[in-house]
């Protein structure tokens, strides 16, 4: 027993209910101390799930689950439906996690596995930077640069070589799903890649080693050995660049069109969760506009939730499997 | 570092040489005229600008043990990395002279490094199993590199459990997770894994140095049981262990071959003054 203790404390008799913790006053502030701060958390969260329950209220009561299907966004005629905000998020994180995994997955294993050492750090220092640009940097540029190029170059080559497909069809607008989708791509690679990475840095060497005494090569081990042996890690990063891409407002707003529709096609604009609140809340005037609006946010707050907690259910089940 | 310390001729005559030394019995016959397995003719081998091995030259019969014994850092297990080329993860490695493992030299330019690793197999100083089934665990190496029909897998799989001593403890859970085995279990599967790939030799670096006393005496068992068919380069710490199961024993310091012999003769009446030093525990 070493408490931080003066020595007068050797005299005193020691309590016999106290373990480690509690044997000074100082420990036991600390300890209460860390203990508020770790109930904190989850009290926020549940009084910010009551407030958005609270605040939705009006138009839970006119609307219901209804507001869930409904496409009609109306504000003059006080008629709101969330059904294209709910797609239009899922769809751009969708499309944004296809394009961002494999990419980041890619970086991150030649980062681990085959670069050269002296390019390994820098070039993931450069990466992990791009995860501390504002998104409304990204969002700017993705209007002046992005934009402009996808209209003029990348999306009429896609219409021409891909149009029978109906996602490639109609007319070209420059801001739209698929212009968010990239620039949400862009904005969580260097979350995913630089999660992966660590994960893949903390496989341990005797694993690569079994692999490649055993006649594998570089590429058989990462693919046989090293990958599986990080796949819960290599989820957790996954989940991580959903989250945020499910949550991103602002780059979204500024390239999505901000249209209430939901069209086959990606190069027709639209609309996210995130990006109606970020847009509607300062003008809403009424009650049930402002109702409808915490609706969404209490909406995306449940789907949030859901997707982390699926997310965690699979790594855990991953990781049963696995027996790792 | 396991160097027993005590008076000098406590380990040469302590036990009985008849039970100390039970795989030098055999030394003669199987070191006879078949050609050795593993030529080693002026290797040298270099971290950068430090140099680990100096100049070694010596060979390695078939289908025996051979024991490396030597102080921390005196390069034994760079050696026996460098005949499976595992010292290749490591970035500015330089080799001279020749490492010959049946008739080719491990150095040349244009070595197919998978299929000579599949003629070498290693056991590492700790199990290192995948986290996959026993079963997988097995069929890793003749599954990846197609070396039988899949048909045959799973009796190669049995084959290779029965020749590591494991297949009677684990027969009924094959497709359990091999991480759930202990330790002297896990690494009798590593040697089971290295045996899929029906290898000719086997090097193994420490394996017993994570084993308790148990495991190892079943390790140690398992070697002399496999010599008969597989050629077993050794780097051990403890040199009972030399002595128990090796018939070829090399002393190396600094990464210079000292001395190589009959274990028996390393142990009883080694000519140099170092190896008498070391073995009886006066360094080391």
């Amino acid at each position: 027993m070493t408490a931080p203790t003066k020595s007068s404390a050797v005299h005193q008799a020691p309590d016999p209910t106290s373990g480690l913790l509690g044997t000074s006053r100082a420990d036991q502030f600390f300890k209460g101390l860390l203990t508020l701060a770790a109930l904190l958390i989850p009290l926020l969260l549940l009084a910010l799930f009551y407030e958005l329950a609270h605040g939705s209220a009006p138009a839970i009561a006119e609307f219901g689950l209804k507001f869930l299907t409904d496409d009609v966004w109306d504000p003059v005629a006080e008629i709101y439906g969330a059904w294209p905000l709910l797609f239009g998020t899922l769809l751009t994180s969708f499309i944004a996690l296809v394009l961002a995994v494999p990419l980041s997955l890619g970086v991150a294993i030649y980062l681990t596995e085959f670069a050269p050492e002296f390019i390994r750090k820098p070039v993931a220092m450069l990466i992990e930077l791009l995860a501390a640009i504002p998104s409304v940097v990204y969002g700017l540029w993705g209007i002046f640069v992005l934009i402009p190029i996808l209209r003029s170059t990348v999306f009429p080559f896609f219409r021409d070589t891909l149009g029978f497909l109906p996602f490639f069809d109609g007319p070209i607008y420059g801001p739209s799903v698929l212009s968010a989708s990239l620039i949400l791509t862009i904005m969580i690679m260097p979350f995913i890649m630089s999660v992966s990475r660590s994960v893949l840095l903390a496989v341990p060497n005797s694993q690569r080693e079994a692999s490649l005494a055993l006649g594998a090569t570089r590429w058989e081990a990462v693919r046989t050995v090293i990958v599986p042996y990080a796949r819960s890690g290599i989820i957790g990063a996954i989940i991580l660049g959903l989250g945020r891409a499910l949550g991103e407002t602002m780059a979204v707003t500024m390239l999505i069109g901000n249209r209430h529709e939901i069209s086959a096609s990606l190069f027709a604009p639209g609309y996210t969760m995130a990006a109606v609140i970020a847009n509607e809340f300062s003008e809403a005037g009424t009650t049930l506009h402002i109702a409808s609006l915490t609706y969404v946010a209490l909406l995306l707050f449940v789907v949030t939730v859901i997707v982390n907690a699926g997310a965690r259910l699979l790594i855990w089940r991953v990781g049963r499997k696995s027996g790792g | 570092m396991t160097a027993p310390h005590g008076p000098d001729a406590r380990i040469t005559s302590a036990i009985p040489p008849r039970t100390v030394f039970p795989a030098a019995e055999d030394f003669r016959s199987t070191h006879g005229d078949e050609a050795p397995c593993i030529t080693v003719r002026n290797f040298s081998f270099w971290y950068g600008t430090h140099q680990v091995l100096h100049d070694l030259t010596f060979s390695v019969p078939q289908r025996a043990v051979t024991a490396v014994i030597g102080p921390s850092g005196c390069g034994k297990s760079t050696f026996l990395r460098s005949i499976n080329r595992m010292n290749d993860l490591i970035p500015e490695t330089r080799a001279t002279g020749e490492l010959i493992v049946e008739g080719r030299n491990v150095y040349e330019r244009g070595l197919d490094l998978v299929a000579h690793r599949q003629r070498v197999g290693m056991v590492f100083q700790r199990p290192n199993v995948f986290p996959k089934s026993i079963y997988q665990n097995v069929a890793y190496g003749p599954t990846l590199n197609a070396l039988i029909p899949k048909a045959d897998v799973p009796d190669l799989v049995e084959d290779c459990l029965r020749r590591a001593a494991l297949w009677d403890e684990v027969k009924d859970r094959l497709h359990s997770p091999a991480t759930g085995l202990s330790g002297g279990q896990q690494q009798r599967l590593c040697i089971a894994r290295a045996l899929g790939n029906q290898p000719s030799t086997l090097l193994m670096d420490e394996p017993c140095s994570a084993l308790d006393p148990g495991a190892t005496a079943k390790v140690e068992e398992l070697i002399l049981e496999l010599k008969r068919d597989y050629t077993i380069v050794i780097v051990t710490h403890n040199m009972q262990q030399a002595a128990r199961v090796s018939s070829l024993t090399g002393f190396f310091e600094s990464g210079v071959l000292v001395e190589m012999g009959p274990t028996r003769q390393i142990f009883t009446a080694p000519t140099h003054e170092r190896t008498e030093a070391y073995i009886t525990g006066r360094f080391g």
